[in-house]
């Protein structure tokens, strides 16, 4: 099975975010592979294991994203993709990444391609579904189980709490929600292997898209941080007295009941 | 420059979900005065179309269609773009709900267009629309708009938009016969594992528990107060994890992201990926036996004690003055 998983690399969730000029300073920031991605590549690595075939990880980004590719091979990935538009695409969207990511998929004869549900930094939750309309093939979204019979596809999916049970065929993409699988830890002898395994780079050129095809549809105008809470009140005295005062604070003060 | 916005209107166990009402607010703001249309996708939806119209709707279409009566992509896609291609609108609004979610990337594909997604807050009107929304969970905000003229594209939070006052108008609904065929998804069942009731999405007050519940029967109390104050109940990822509730429950980074008008804290400490899924709340109250837990710095009011001393006496006093 010719398996592809779309993988962002994000920050840290732990970060402190600054804000300067209008925008997110990266300095010095811990990334990481998206939280969801994760999910993605565990059940990629999963279903190669019990159909075989291959499983290749791709992101977009600058050089800095080997890392994280290097971290998916060494959880289990056979092959890493780096589309590097450091020096082609100033402004990224929903629409360039997943345009981007489509052209690159579009000869490949894809069987299954997973993607996380969202990514905890822009986190629109678009470019799957959006790859998915551009290669024309089906998409399921926010999975929390995949099971492959021959040509069937059975999929348990989240929606907004409950579970929805669903048929659909392959080619397919999906992305994955919480509760999909435990990823795993890359193992000493996978970050060894992983050094030796193939993480091609590629530019716009090479997939034949001019810059003008991928400009932004979006732009961000600003970035800010919300304003600060002031310092909550902590109430005081016995507890019956406490939540007598709160019921009080909440319908007089804060006016939510 | 205004805008004629088709909104796509949802219904949940036999009702309209609020965020339609709220999506067509939005829509007014966006039309800058021209037409805002309506649209119901279903099996017998028909039925909502006034509700639509009283809520600021000056036009309802809707697509009925025995292959609508689940919402696959397919079948939602197809009947939506059949009323693109009718209506010609120059805005979108969704509701950023599972269908939203879903849906919206491939309409915003087939339009070649940007779409701005989960939107909590809209600065200016028409052409000047410039939409805010969160991103790092919530941990900053982004103003975004669209680059180029195109089909302007948004999907609101729930929660967020106040909806418009509720009037009788009248309103024209028509339905468009559209053909659903080449269905790839087909479903087989859903299985409810959310509590009946109130949407922890949509709920304007949420009881929300972590590992301080100590056990399945300790969420009793907090589904107590919830059902007084018509609310929903909450919970860590910790609480989850100890199998103390079910993952539907989950708010935080993985989880549901919730802004309630009011949010009570039970026995939950506060960890970083917690709050990103709570911190917008618009009040926050806090009970922990620890007086050093993280979540007091969000709370705006605090009370330190055991959570089943309080929160049985906090359903007692509401009780008292509701």
């Amino acid at each position: 099975m010719n398996i592809y998983v779309l993988v962002k690399r994000t920050f840290d969730t732990e970060e402190k975010l600054v804000v300067s000029g209008g925008q997110i300073q990266e300095d010095g920031a811990e990334f990481i592979i998206n939280p969801y991605d994760e999910y993605a590549i565990e059940e990629a690595i999963t279903v190669r294991d019990a159909h075989g075939g291959e499983v290749t990880v791709v992101t977009i980004g600058d050089e800095e994203a080997e890392k994280q590719l290097r971290t998916a091979l060494a959880m289990g990935a056979d092959k890493a993709v780096l589309i590097n538009t450091e020096d082609d695409v100033e402004e990224m969207d929903q629409f360039t990444a997943a345009y981007i990511l489509a052209e690159y998929l579009k000869d490949k004869e894809a069987d299954l391609i997973l993607a996380g549900n969202v990514a905890i930094d822009g986190g629109s939750g678009q470019v799957g579904p959006r790859v998915a309309d551009l290669l024309d093939i089906n998409y399921v979204t926010t999975i929390t189980s995949l099971e492959i019979e021959g040509e069937t596809v059975k999929i348990v999916r989240d929606i907004e709490g409950d579970a929805e049970e669903l048929e659909t065929s392959l080619p397919l993409l999906v992305t994955a929600q919480q509760g999909l699988n435990e990823p795993r830890y890359p193992s000493l002898p996978g970050i060894m292997k992983a050094k030796k395994k193939p993480l091609e780079e590629l530019e716009l050129d090479d997939l034949d898209i001019d810059e003008e095809d991928v400009e932004a549809k979006t732009e961000t105008i600003e970035v800010y941080l919300p304003p600060k809470k002031q310092a909550g009140r902590i109430l005081e005295g016995e507890i019956p007295s406490q939540v007598s005062e709160l019921v009080s604070l909440l319908r007089s003060e804060a006016k939510v009941i | 420059m205004s805008k004629k916005v088709l909104v796509l209107g949802e219904t949940r166990e036999g009702a309209l979900r609020n965020v339609s009402f709220e999506a067509i607010a939005a829509a007014k703001k966006i039309s800058g005065g021209r037409e805002v249309v309506a649209v119901l996708l279903g099996e017998a939806v028909s039925e909502f179309g006034n509700e639509l119209i009283a809520y600021g709707a000056d036009r309802v279409i809707t697509v009925e269609h025995p292959h609508l009566k689940s919402y696959t992509s397919d079948g939602y896609g197809q009947a939506f773009m059949a009323v693109v291609d009718q209506e010609q609108p120059e805005a979108i609004v969704f509701g950023h709900t599972a269908v939203g979610k879903d849906l919206s990337p491939k309409i915003a594909s087939k339009l070649q267009t940007g779409l701005i997604s989960d939107v909590t807050d809209i600065e200016g009107e028409g052409a000047d629309a410039v939409f805010i929304r969160p991103i790092y969970s919530g941990k900053a905000f982004e103003k975004v708009k669209l680059k180029e003229d195109g089909v302007v594209f948004i999907s609101v939070r729930p929660n967020n938009i106040a909806p418009l006052e509720r009037e009788e108008r009248s309103g024209d609904v028509s339905s468009l016969s559209v053909d659903i065929t080449n269905l790839r998804t087909i479903i087989k069942n859903v299985v409810r594992k959310s509590a009946e009731g109130v949407d922890l999405s949509e709920a304007k007050v949420i009881i929300a528990g972590g590992r301080g519940v100590k056990s399945k029967d300790g969420f009793e109390p907090l589904q107590e107060l919830a059902d007084l104050l018509g609310g929903a109940v909450g919970a860590s990822r910790g609480a989850c994890d100890a199998d103390y509730c079910d993952y539907s429950l989950q708010i935080g980074q993985t989880g549901k992201v919730v802004t309630p008008d009011l949010y009570i804290a039970a026995g939950i400490s506060g960890a970083i990926q917690h709050m990103a899924g709570m911190s917008n709340s618009k009040v926050i109250v806090a009970i922990n036996k620890d007086p050093e837990a993280n979540i007091f710095k969000v709370a705006d009011y605090g009370i330190v004690g055991d959570l089943f001393d309080v929160i049985p006496l906090l359903t007692e006093e509401f009780k008292k003055v509701m």
